[in-house]
């Protein structure tokens, strides 16, 4: 069920402003990719993309190729609200909804999107999404309680189990983990680690060990100069990138030396 | 160590001569004996002795302080006074109003005081009930014609707009409207309806009418900014879940600030509810209870205030007191309304989970 994605010379705009060039790249089915680079670079920029959260944005709009299993997102006959559906979504802050209980944040895609679903079936779809999200154990005696009352990383957990409830088939996570301790943080990779068995899985991650513990494949992105577009500098599997990178560049960013 | 323990002869130290806690509490106390004395010598009036004490509090206790302080403290607790001041200042209306309204209006409210007309009632006290529905209705009406527009333009406004021109038209246009004489509501009313229906027609809804339209801009602004506090986080968590704008708008958005924006319906209402002029021109005013509200002049709580006090008839004590029973009641309604509201709120407020 998980599905590749294709990305051919794809150039990101915010109004004007050229944002992110150029990029190609493939991400398998099954995996998990690691974007990884510089702050400013456009990696989050060009995640938003790949399930056209992007021109949320007043002004945003894209130009090129993202094709998932074949299927080109940015033709005129798809609809921005089905992509969101198929391709799932996990943001640097977590972001549960208030006004709901723990119970109704897992449902809420389902809900909001007007499945019916009997009582027996919902409790269902909740206890897998939160056993599968690590969270159902310290939560299963209180599902009526505000999400909001949960600490960061079990929010952050929550909106996972969230983004898993609708079973999409890739997964993309925006810093999942930059605003959680490292317990939370090493909760939230061995997630990584059994969602990627279901799930085509895309992280932006300013930790270089977390992309070196948790993906297949790295990409590193980088301004070419200041003021100039971000663009692909690199992609290859991951053992390769940390230990024998093709660029100078990607070298010289993980070493810690820049430029 | 030799630095640290010479630290305090070189001024860096942490402490200072302070004025006990209850120093604020005697320096007012002070003050009041004082000015009381001042005043009873030279025979002031109530109002010059409270100045007299206030003046002395603020120039006793910020020179005491700056004695035995220093500056910094001193004018703290200059600006603390003046603030505690302020504060008194903006009460003394309130107190008064209230005051005033439950010792002279507290007496008339009874039973037959809030289950009467004044139908065929002639010098002797009758009761307020037709004006209370009236009130009641007609407020009610407009809430229901001015909460969808006003709700639906903020929305437009924060979701939809995305600082077009238009936008910033609306705003504008919102902005003029708050500022219209609600006399000029009414006239505006009553010249419409009088297109539509006949001249000199006067009639509950066209007072609803009147009045929405002093409601809604006060709406728009309200749940304008209620909208804008909403994080966008939430909209993008819920667009990221494949769910529709426009559902995201009603199911999330609207929801989270939901208790807002029934503080800023409360506050339009309260606004608006004690209007006379308008309902003057367009209601009309009868002694008879009148549950049409599309049908023949309709009562009201201020339009009734106004005609009892202004042309009291024969027996002036009994409508003037009346009047002061109506105004009495109308703030209680008033006061209901936002308890009502503040219940309502923490209903609806987004669970923190403490």
């Amino acid at each position: 069920m998980a599905k590749s994605i294709d990305v051919s010379d794809l150039n990101i705009y915010y109004s004007d402003f050229l944002a992110v060039e150029g990029v190609n790249m493939t991400i398998k089915a099954r995996s998990v990719t690691a974007l990884i680079g510089p702050s400013g670079c456009g990696k989050s920029t060009f995640l938003r993309t790949l399930n056209r959260m992007h021109e949320v944005i007043p002004g945003a709009r894209v130009e090129g190729k993202v094709a998932v299993d074949g299927q080109s997102l940015y033709d005129a006959s798809i609809d921005p609200v089905e992509v969101r559906r198929m391709i799932g979504m996990v943001f640097q802050r977590p972001n549960p909804f208030p006004t709901m209980s723990i119970y109704e944040n897992v449902l809420a895609g389902l809900r909001l999107n007007n499945k019916k679903l009997s009582k027996s079936d919902a409790d269902a779809v909740v206890e897998r999404s939160l056993q599968a999200a690590n969270l159902w154990n310290e939560v299963k005696d209180r599902l009526n309680k505000p999400g909001m009352g949960l600490s960061g990383g079990q929010q952050q957990r929550l909106c996972i189990a969230r983004a898993i409830a609708v079973e999409p088939q890739v997964l993309l996570m925006d810093e999942p983990c930059s605003a959680l301790d490292p317990i939370s943080t090493s909760a939230v990779e061995d997630l990584i680690h059994e969602l990627k068995e279901q799930y085509t899985i895309v992280i932006v991650t300013h930790n270089m060990q977390q992309a070196a513990r948790v993906s297949e494949d790295t990409a590193f992105f980088n301004l070419a100069a200041t003021g100039k577009p971000g663009r692909l500098v690199e992609m290859n599997p991951t053992k390769k990138i940390f230990s024998v990178p093709d660029e100078e560049a990607t070298e010289a960013y993980i070493s810690g030396r820049f430029g | 160590m030799a630095t640290l323990e010479t630290a305090p002869s070189t001024g860096a130290s942490l402490r200072g001569a302070r004025l006990p806690r209850y120093a604020p509490a005697l320096a007012g106390a002070l003050s009041i004996i004082a000015a009381v004395l001042v005043g009873m010598l030279l025979s002031w009036s109530i109002a010059g002795i409270v100045v007299l004490a206030v003046l002395i509090d603020l120039i006793g206790l910020t020179t005491w302080s700056r004695l035995v302080e220093n500056a910094r403290a001193a004018k703290n607790r200059l600006v603390t006074s003046l603030i505690w001041t302020s504060l008194g200042i903006a009460f003394v209306p309130l107190a008064s109003l209230l005051y005033e309204a439950v010792s002279k209006g507290g007496s008339q409210i009874n039973g037959r005081f809030l289950s009467w007309t004044m139908r065929n009632v002639v010098n002797e006290p009758g009761g307020i009930y037709h004006a209370i529905i009236g009130t009641l209705l007609i407020t009610f009406a407009a809430t229901i014609i001015s909460v969808p527009i006003g709700l639906l333009t903020a929305v437009y406004l924060v979701e939809y707009s995305a600082g077009s021109r238009t936008a910033s038209w609306i705003r504008f246009l919102v902005d003029v409207m708050t500022g219209i004489p609600s006399i000029v509501a009414g006239l505006f009313a009553y010249a419409l309806f009088s297109l539509i229906l006949g001249p000199g027609t006067q009639f509950g809804l066209g007072g609803s009418v009147a009045l929405s339209l002093l409601m809604m801009p006060i709406l728009v602004r309200s749940s304008e900014e209620m909208l804008k506090l909403v994080p966008s986080d939430l909209r993008e968590a819920s667009y990221a879940l494949g769910v529709p704008k426009w559902k995201t708008i009603i199911r999330v958005v609207i929801p989270t600030a939901m208790a807002g924006i029934i503080t800023g319906i409360t506050l339009a209402i309260a606004r608006v509810i004690g209007e006379t002029a308008p309902l003057l021109i367009i209601c009309g005013a009868t002694p008879s209870l009148n549950y049409s509200l599309f049908h023949g002049q309709m009562a009201s709580l201020p339009v009734f205030i106004y005609y009892s006090y202004t042309q009291p008839g024969q027996n002036p004590e009994i409508l003037q007191n009346m009047a002061w029973g109506a105004a009495l009641v109308l703030i209680l309604i008033v006061m209901i309304l936002n308890i009502l509201a503040r219940l309502a709120g923490r209903f609806f407020a987004p669970k923190s989970g403490h």
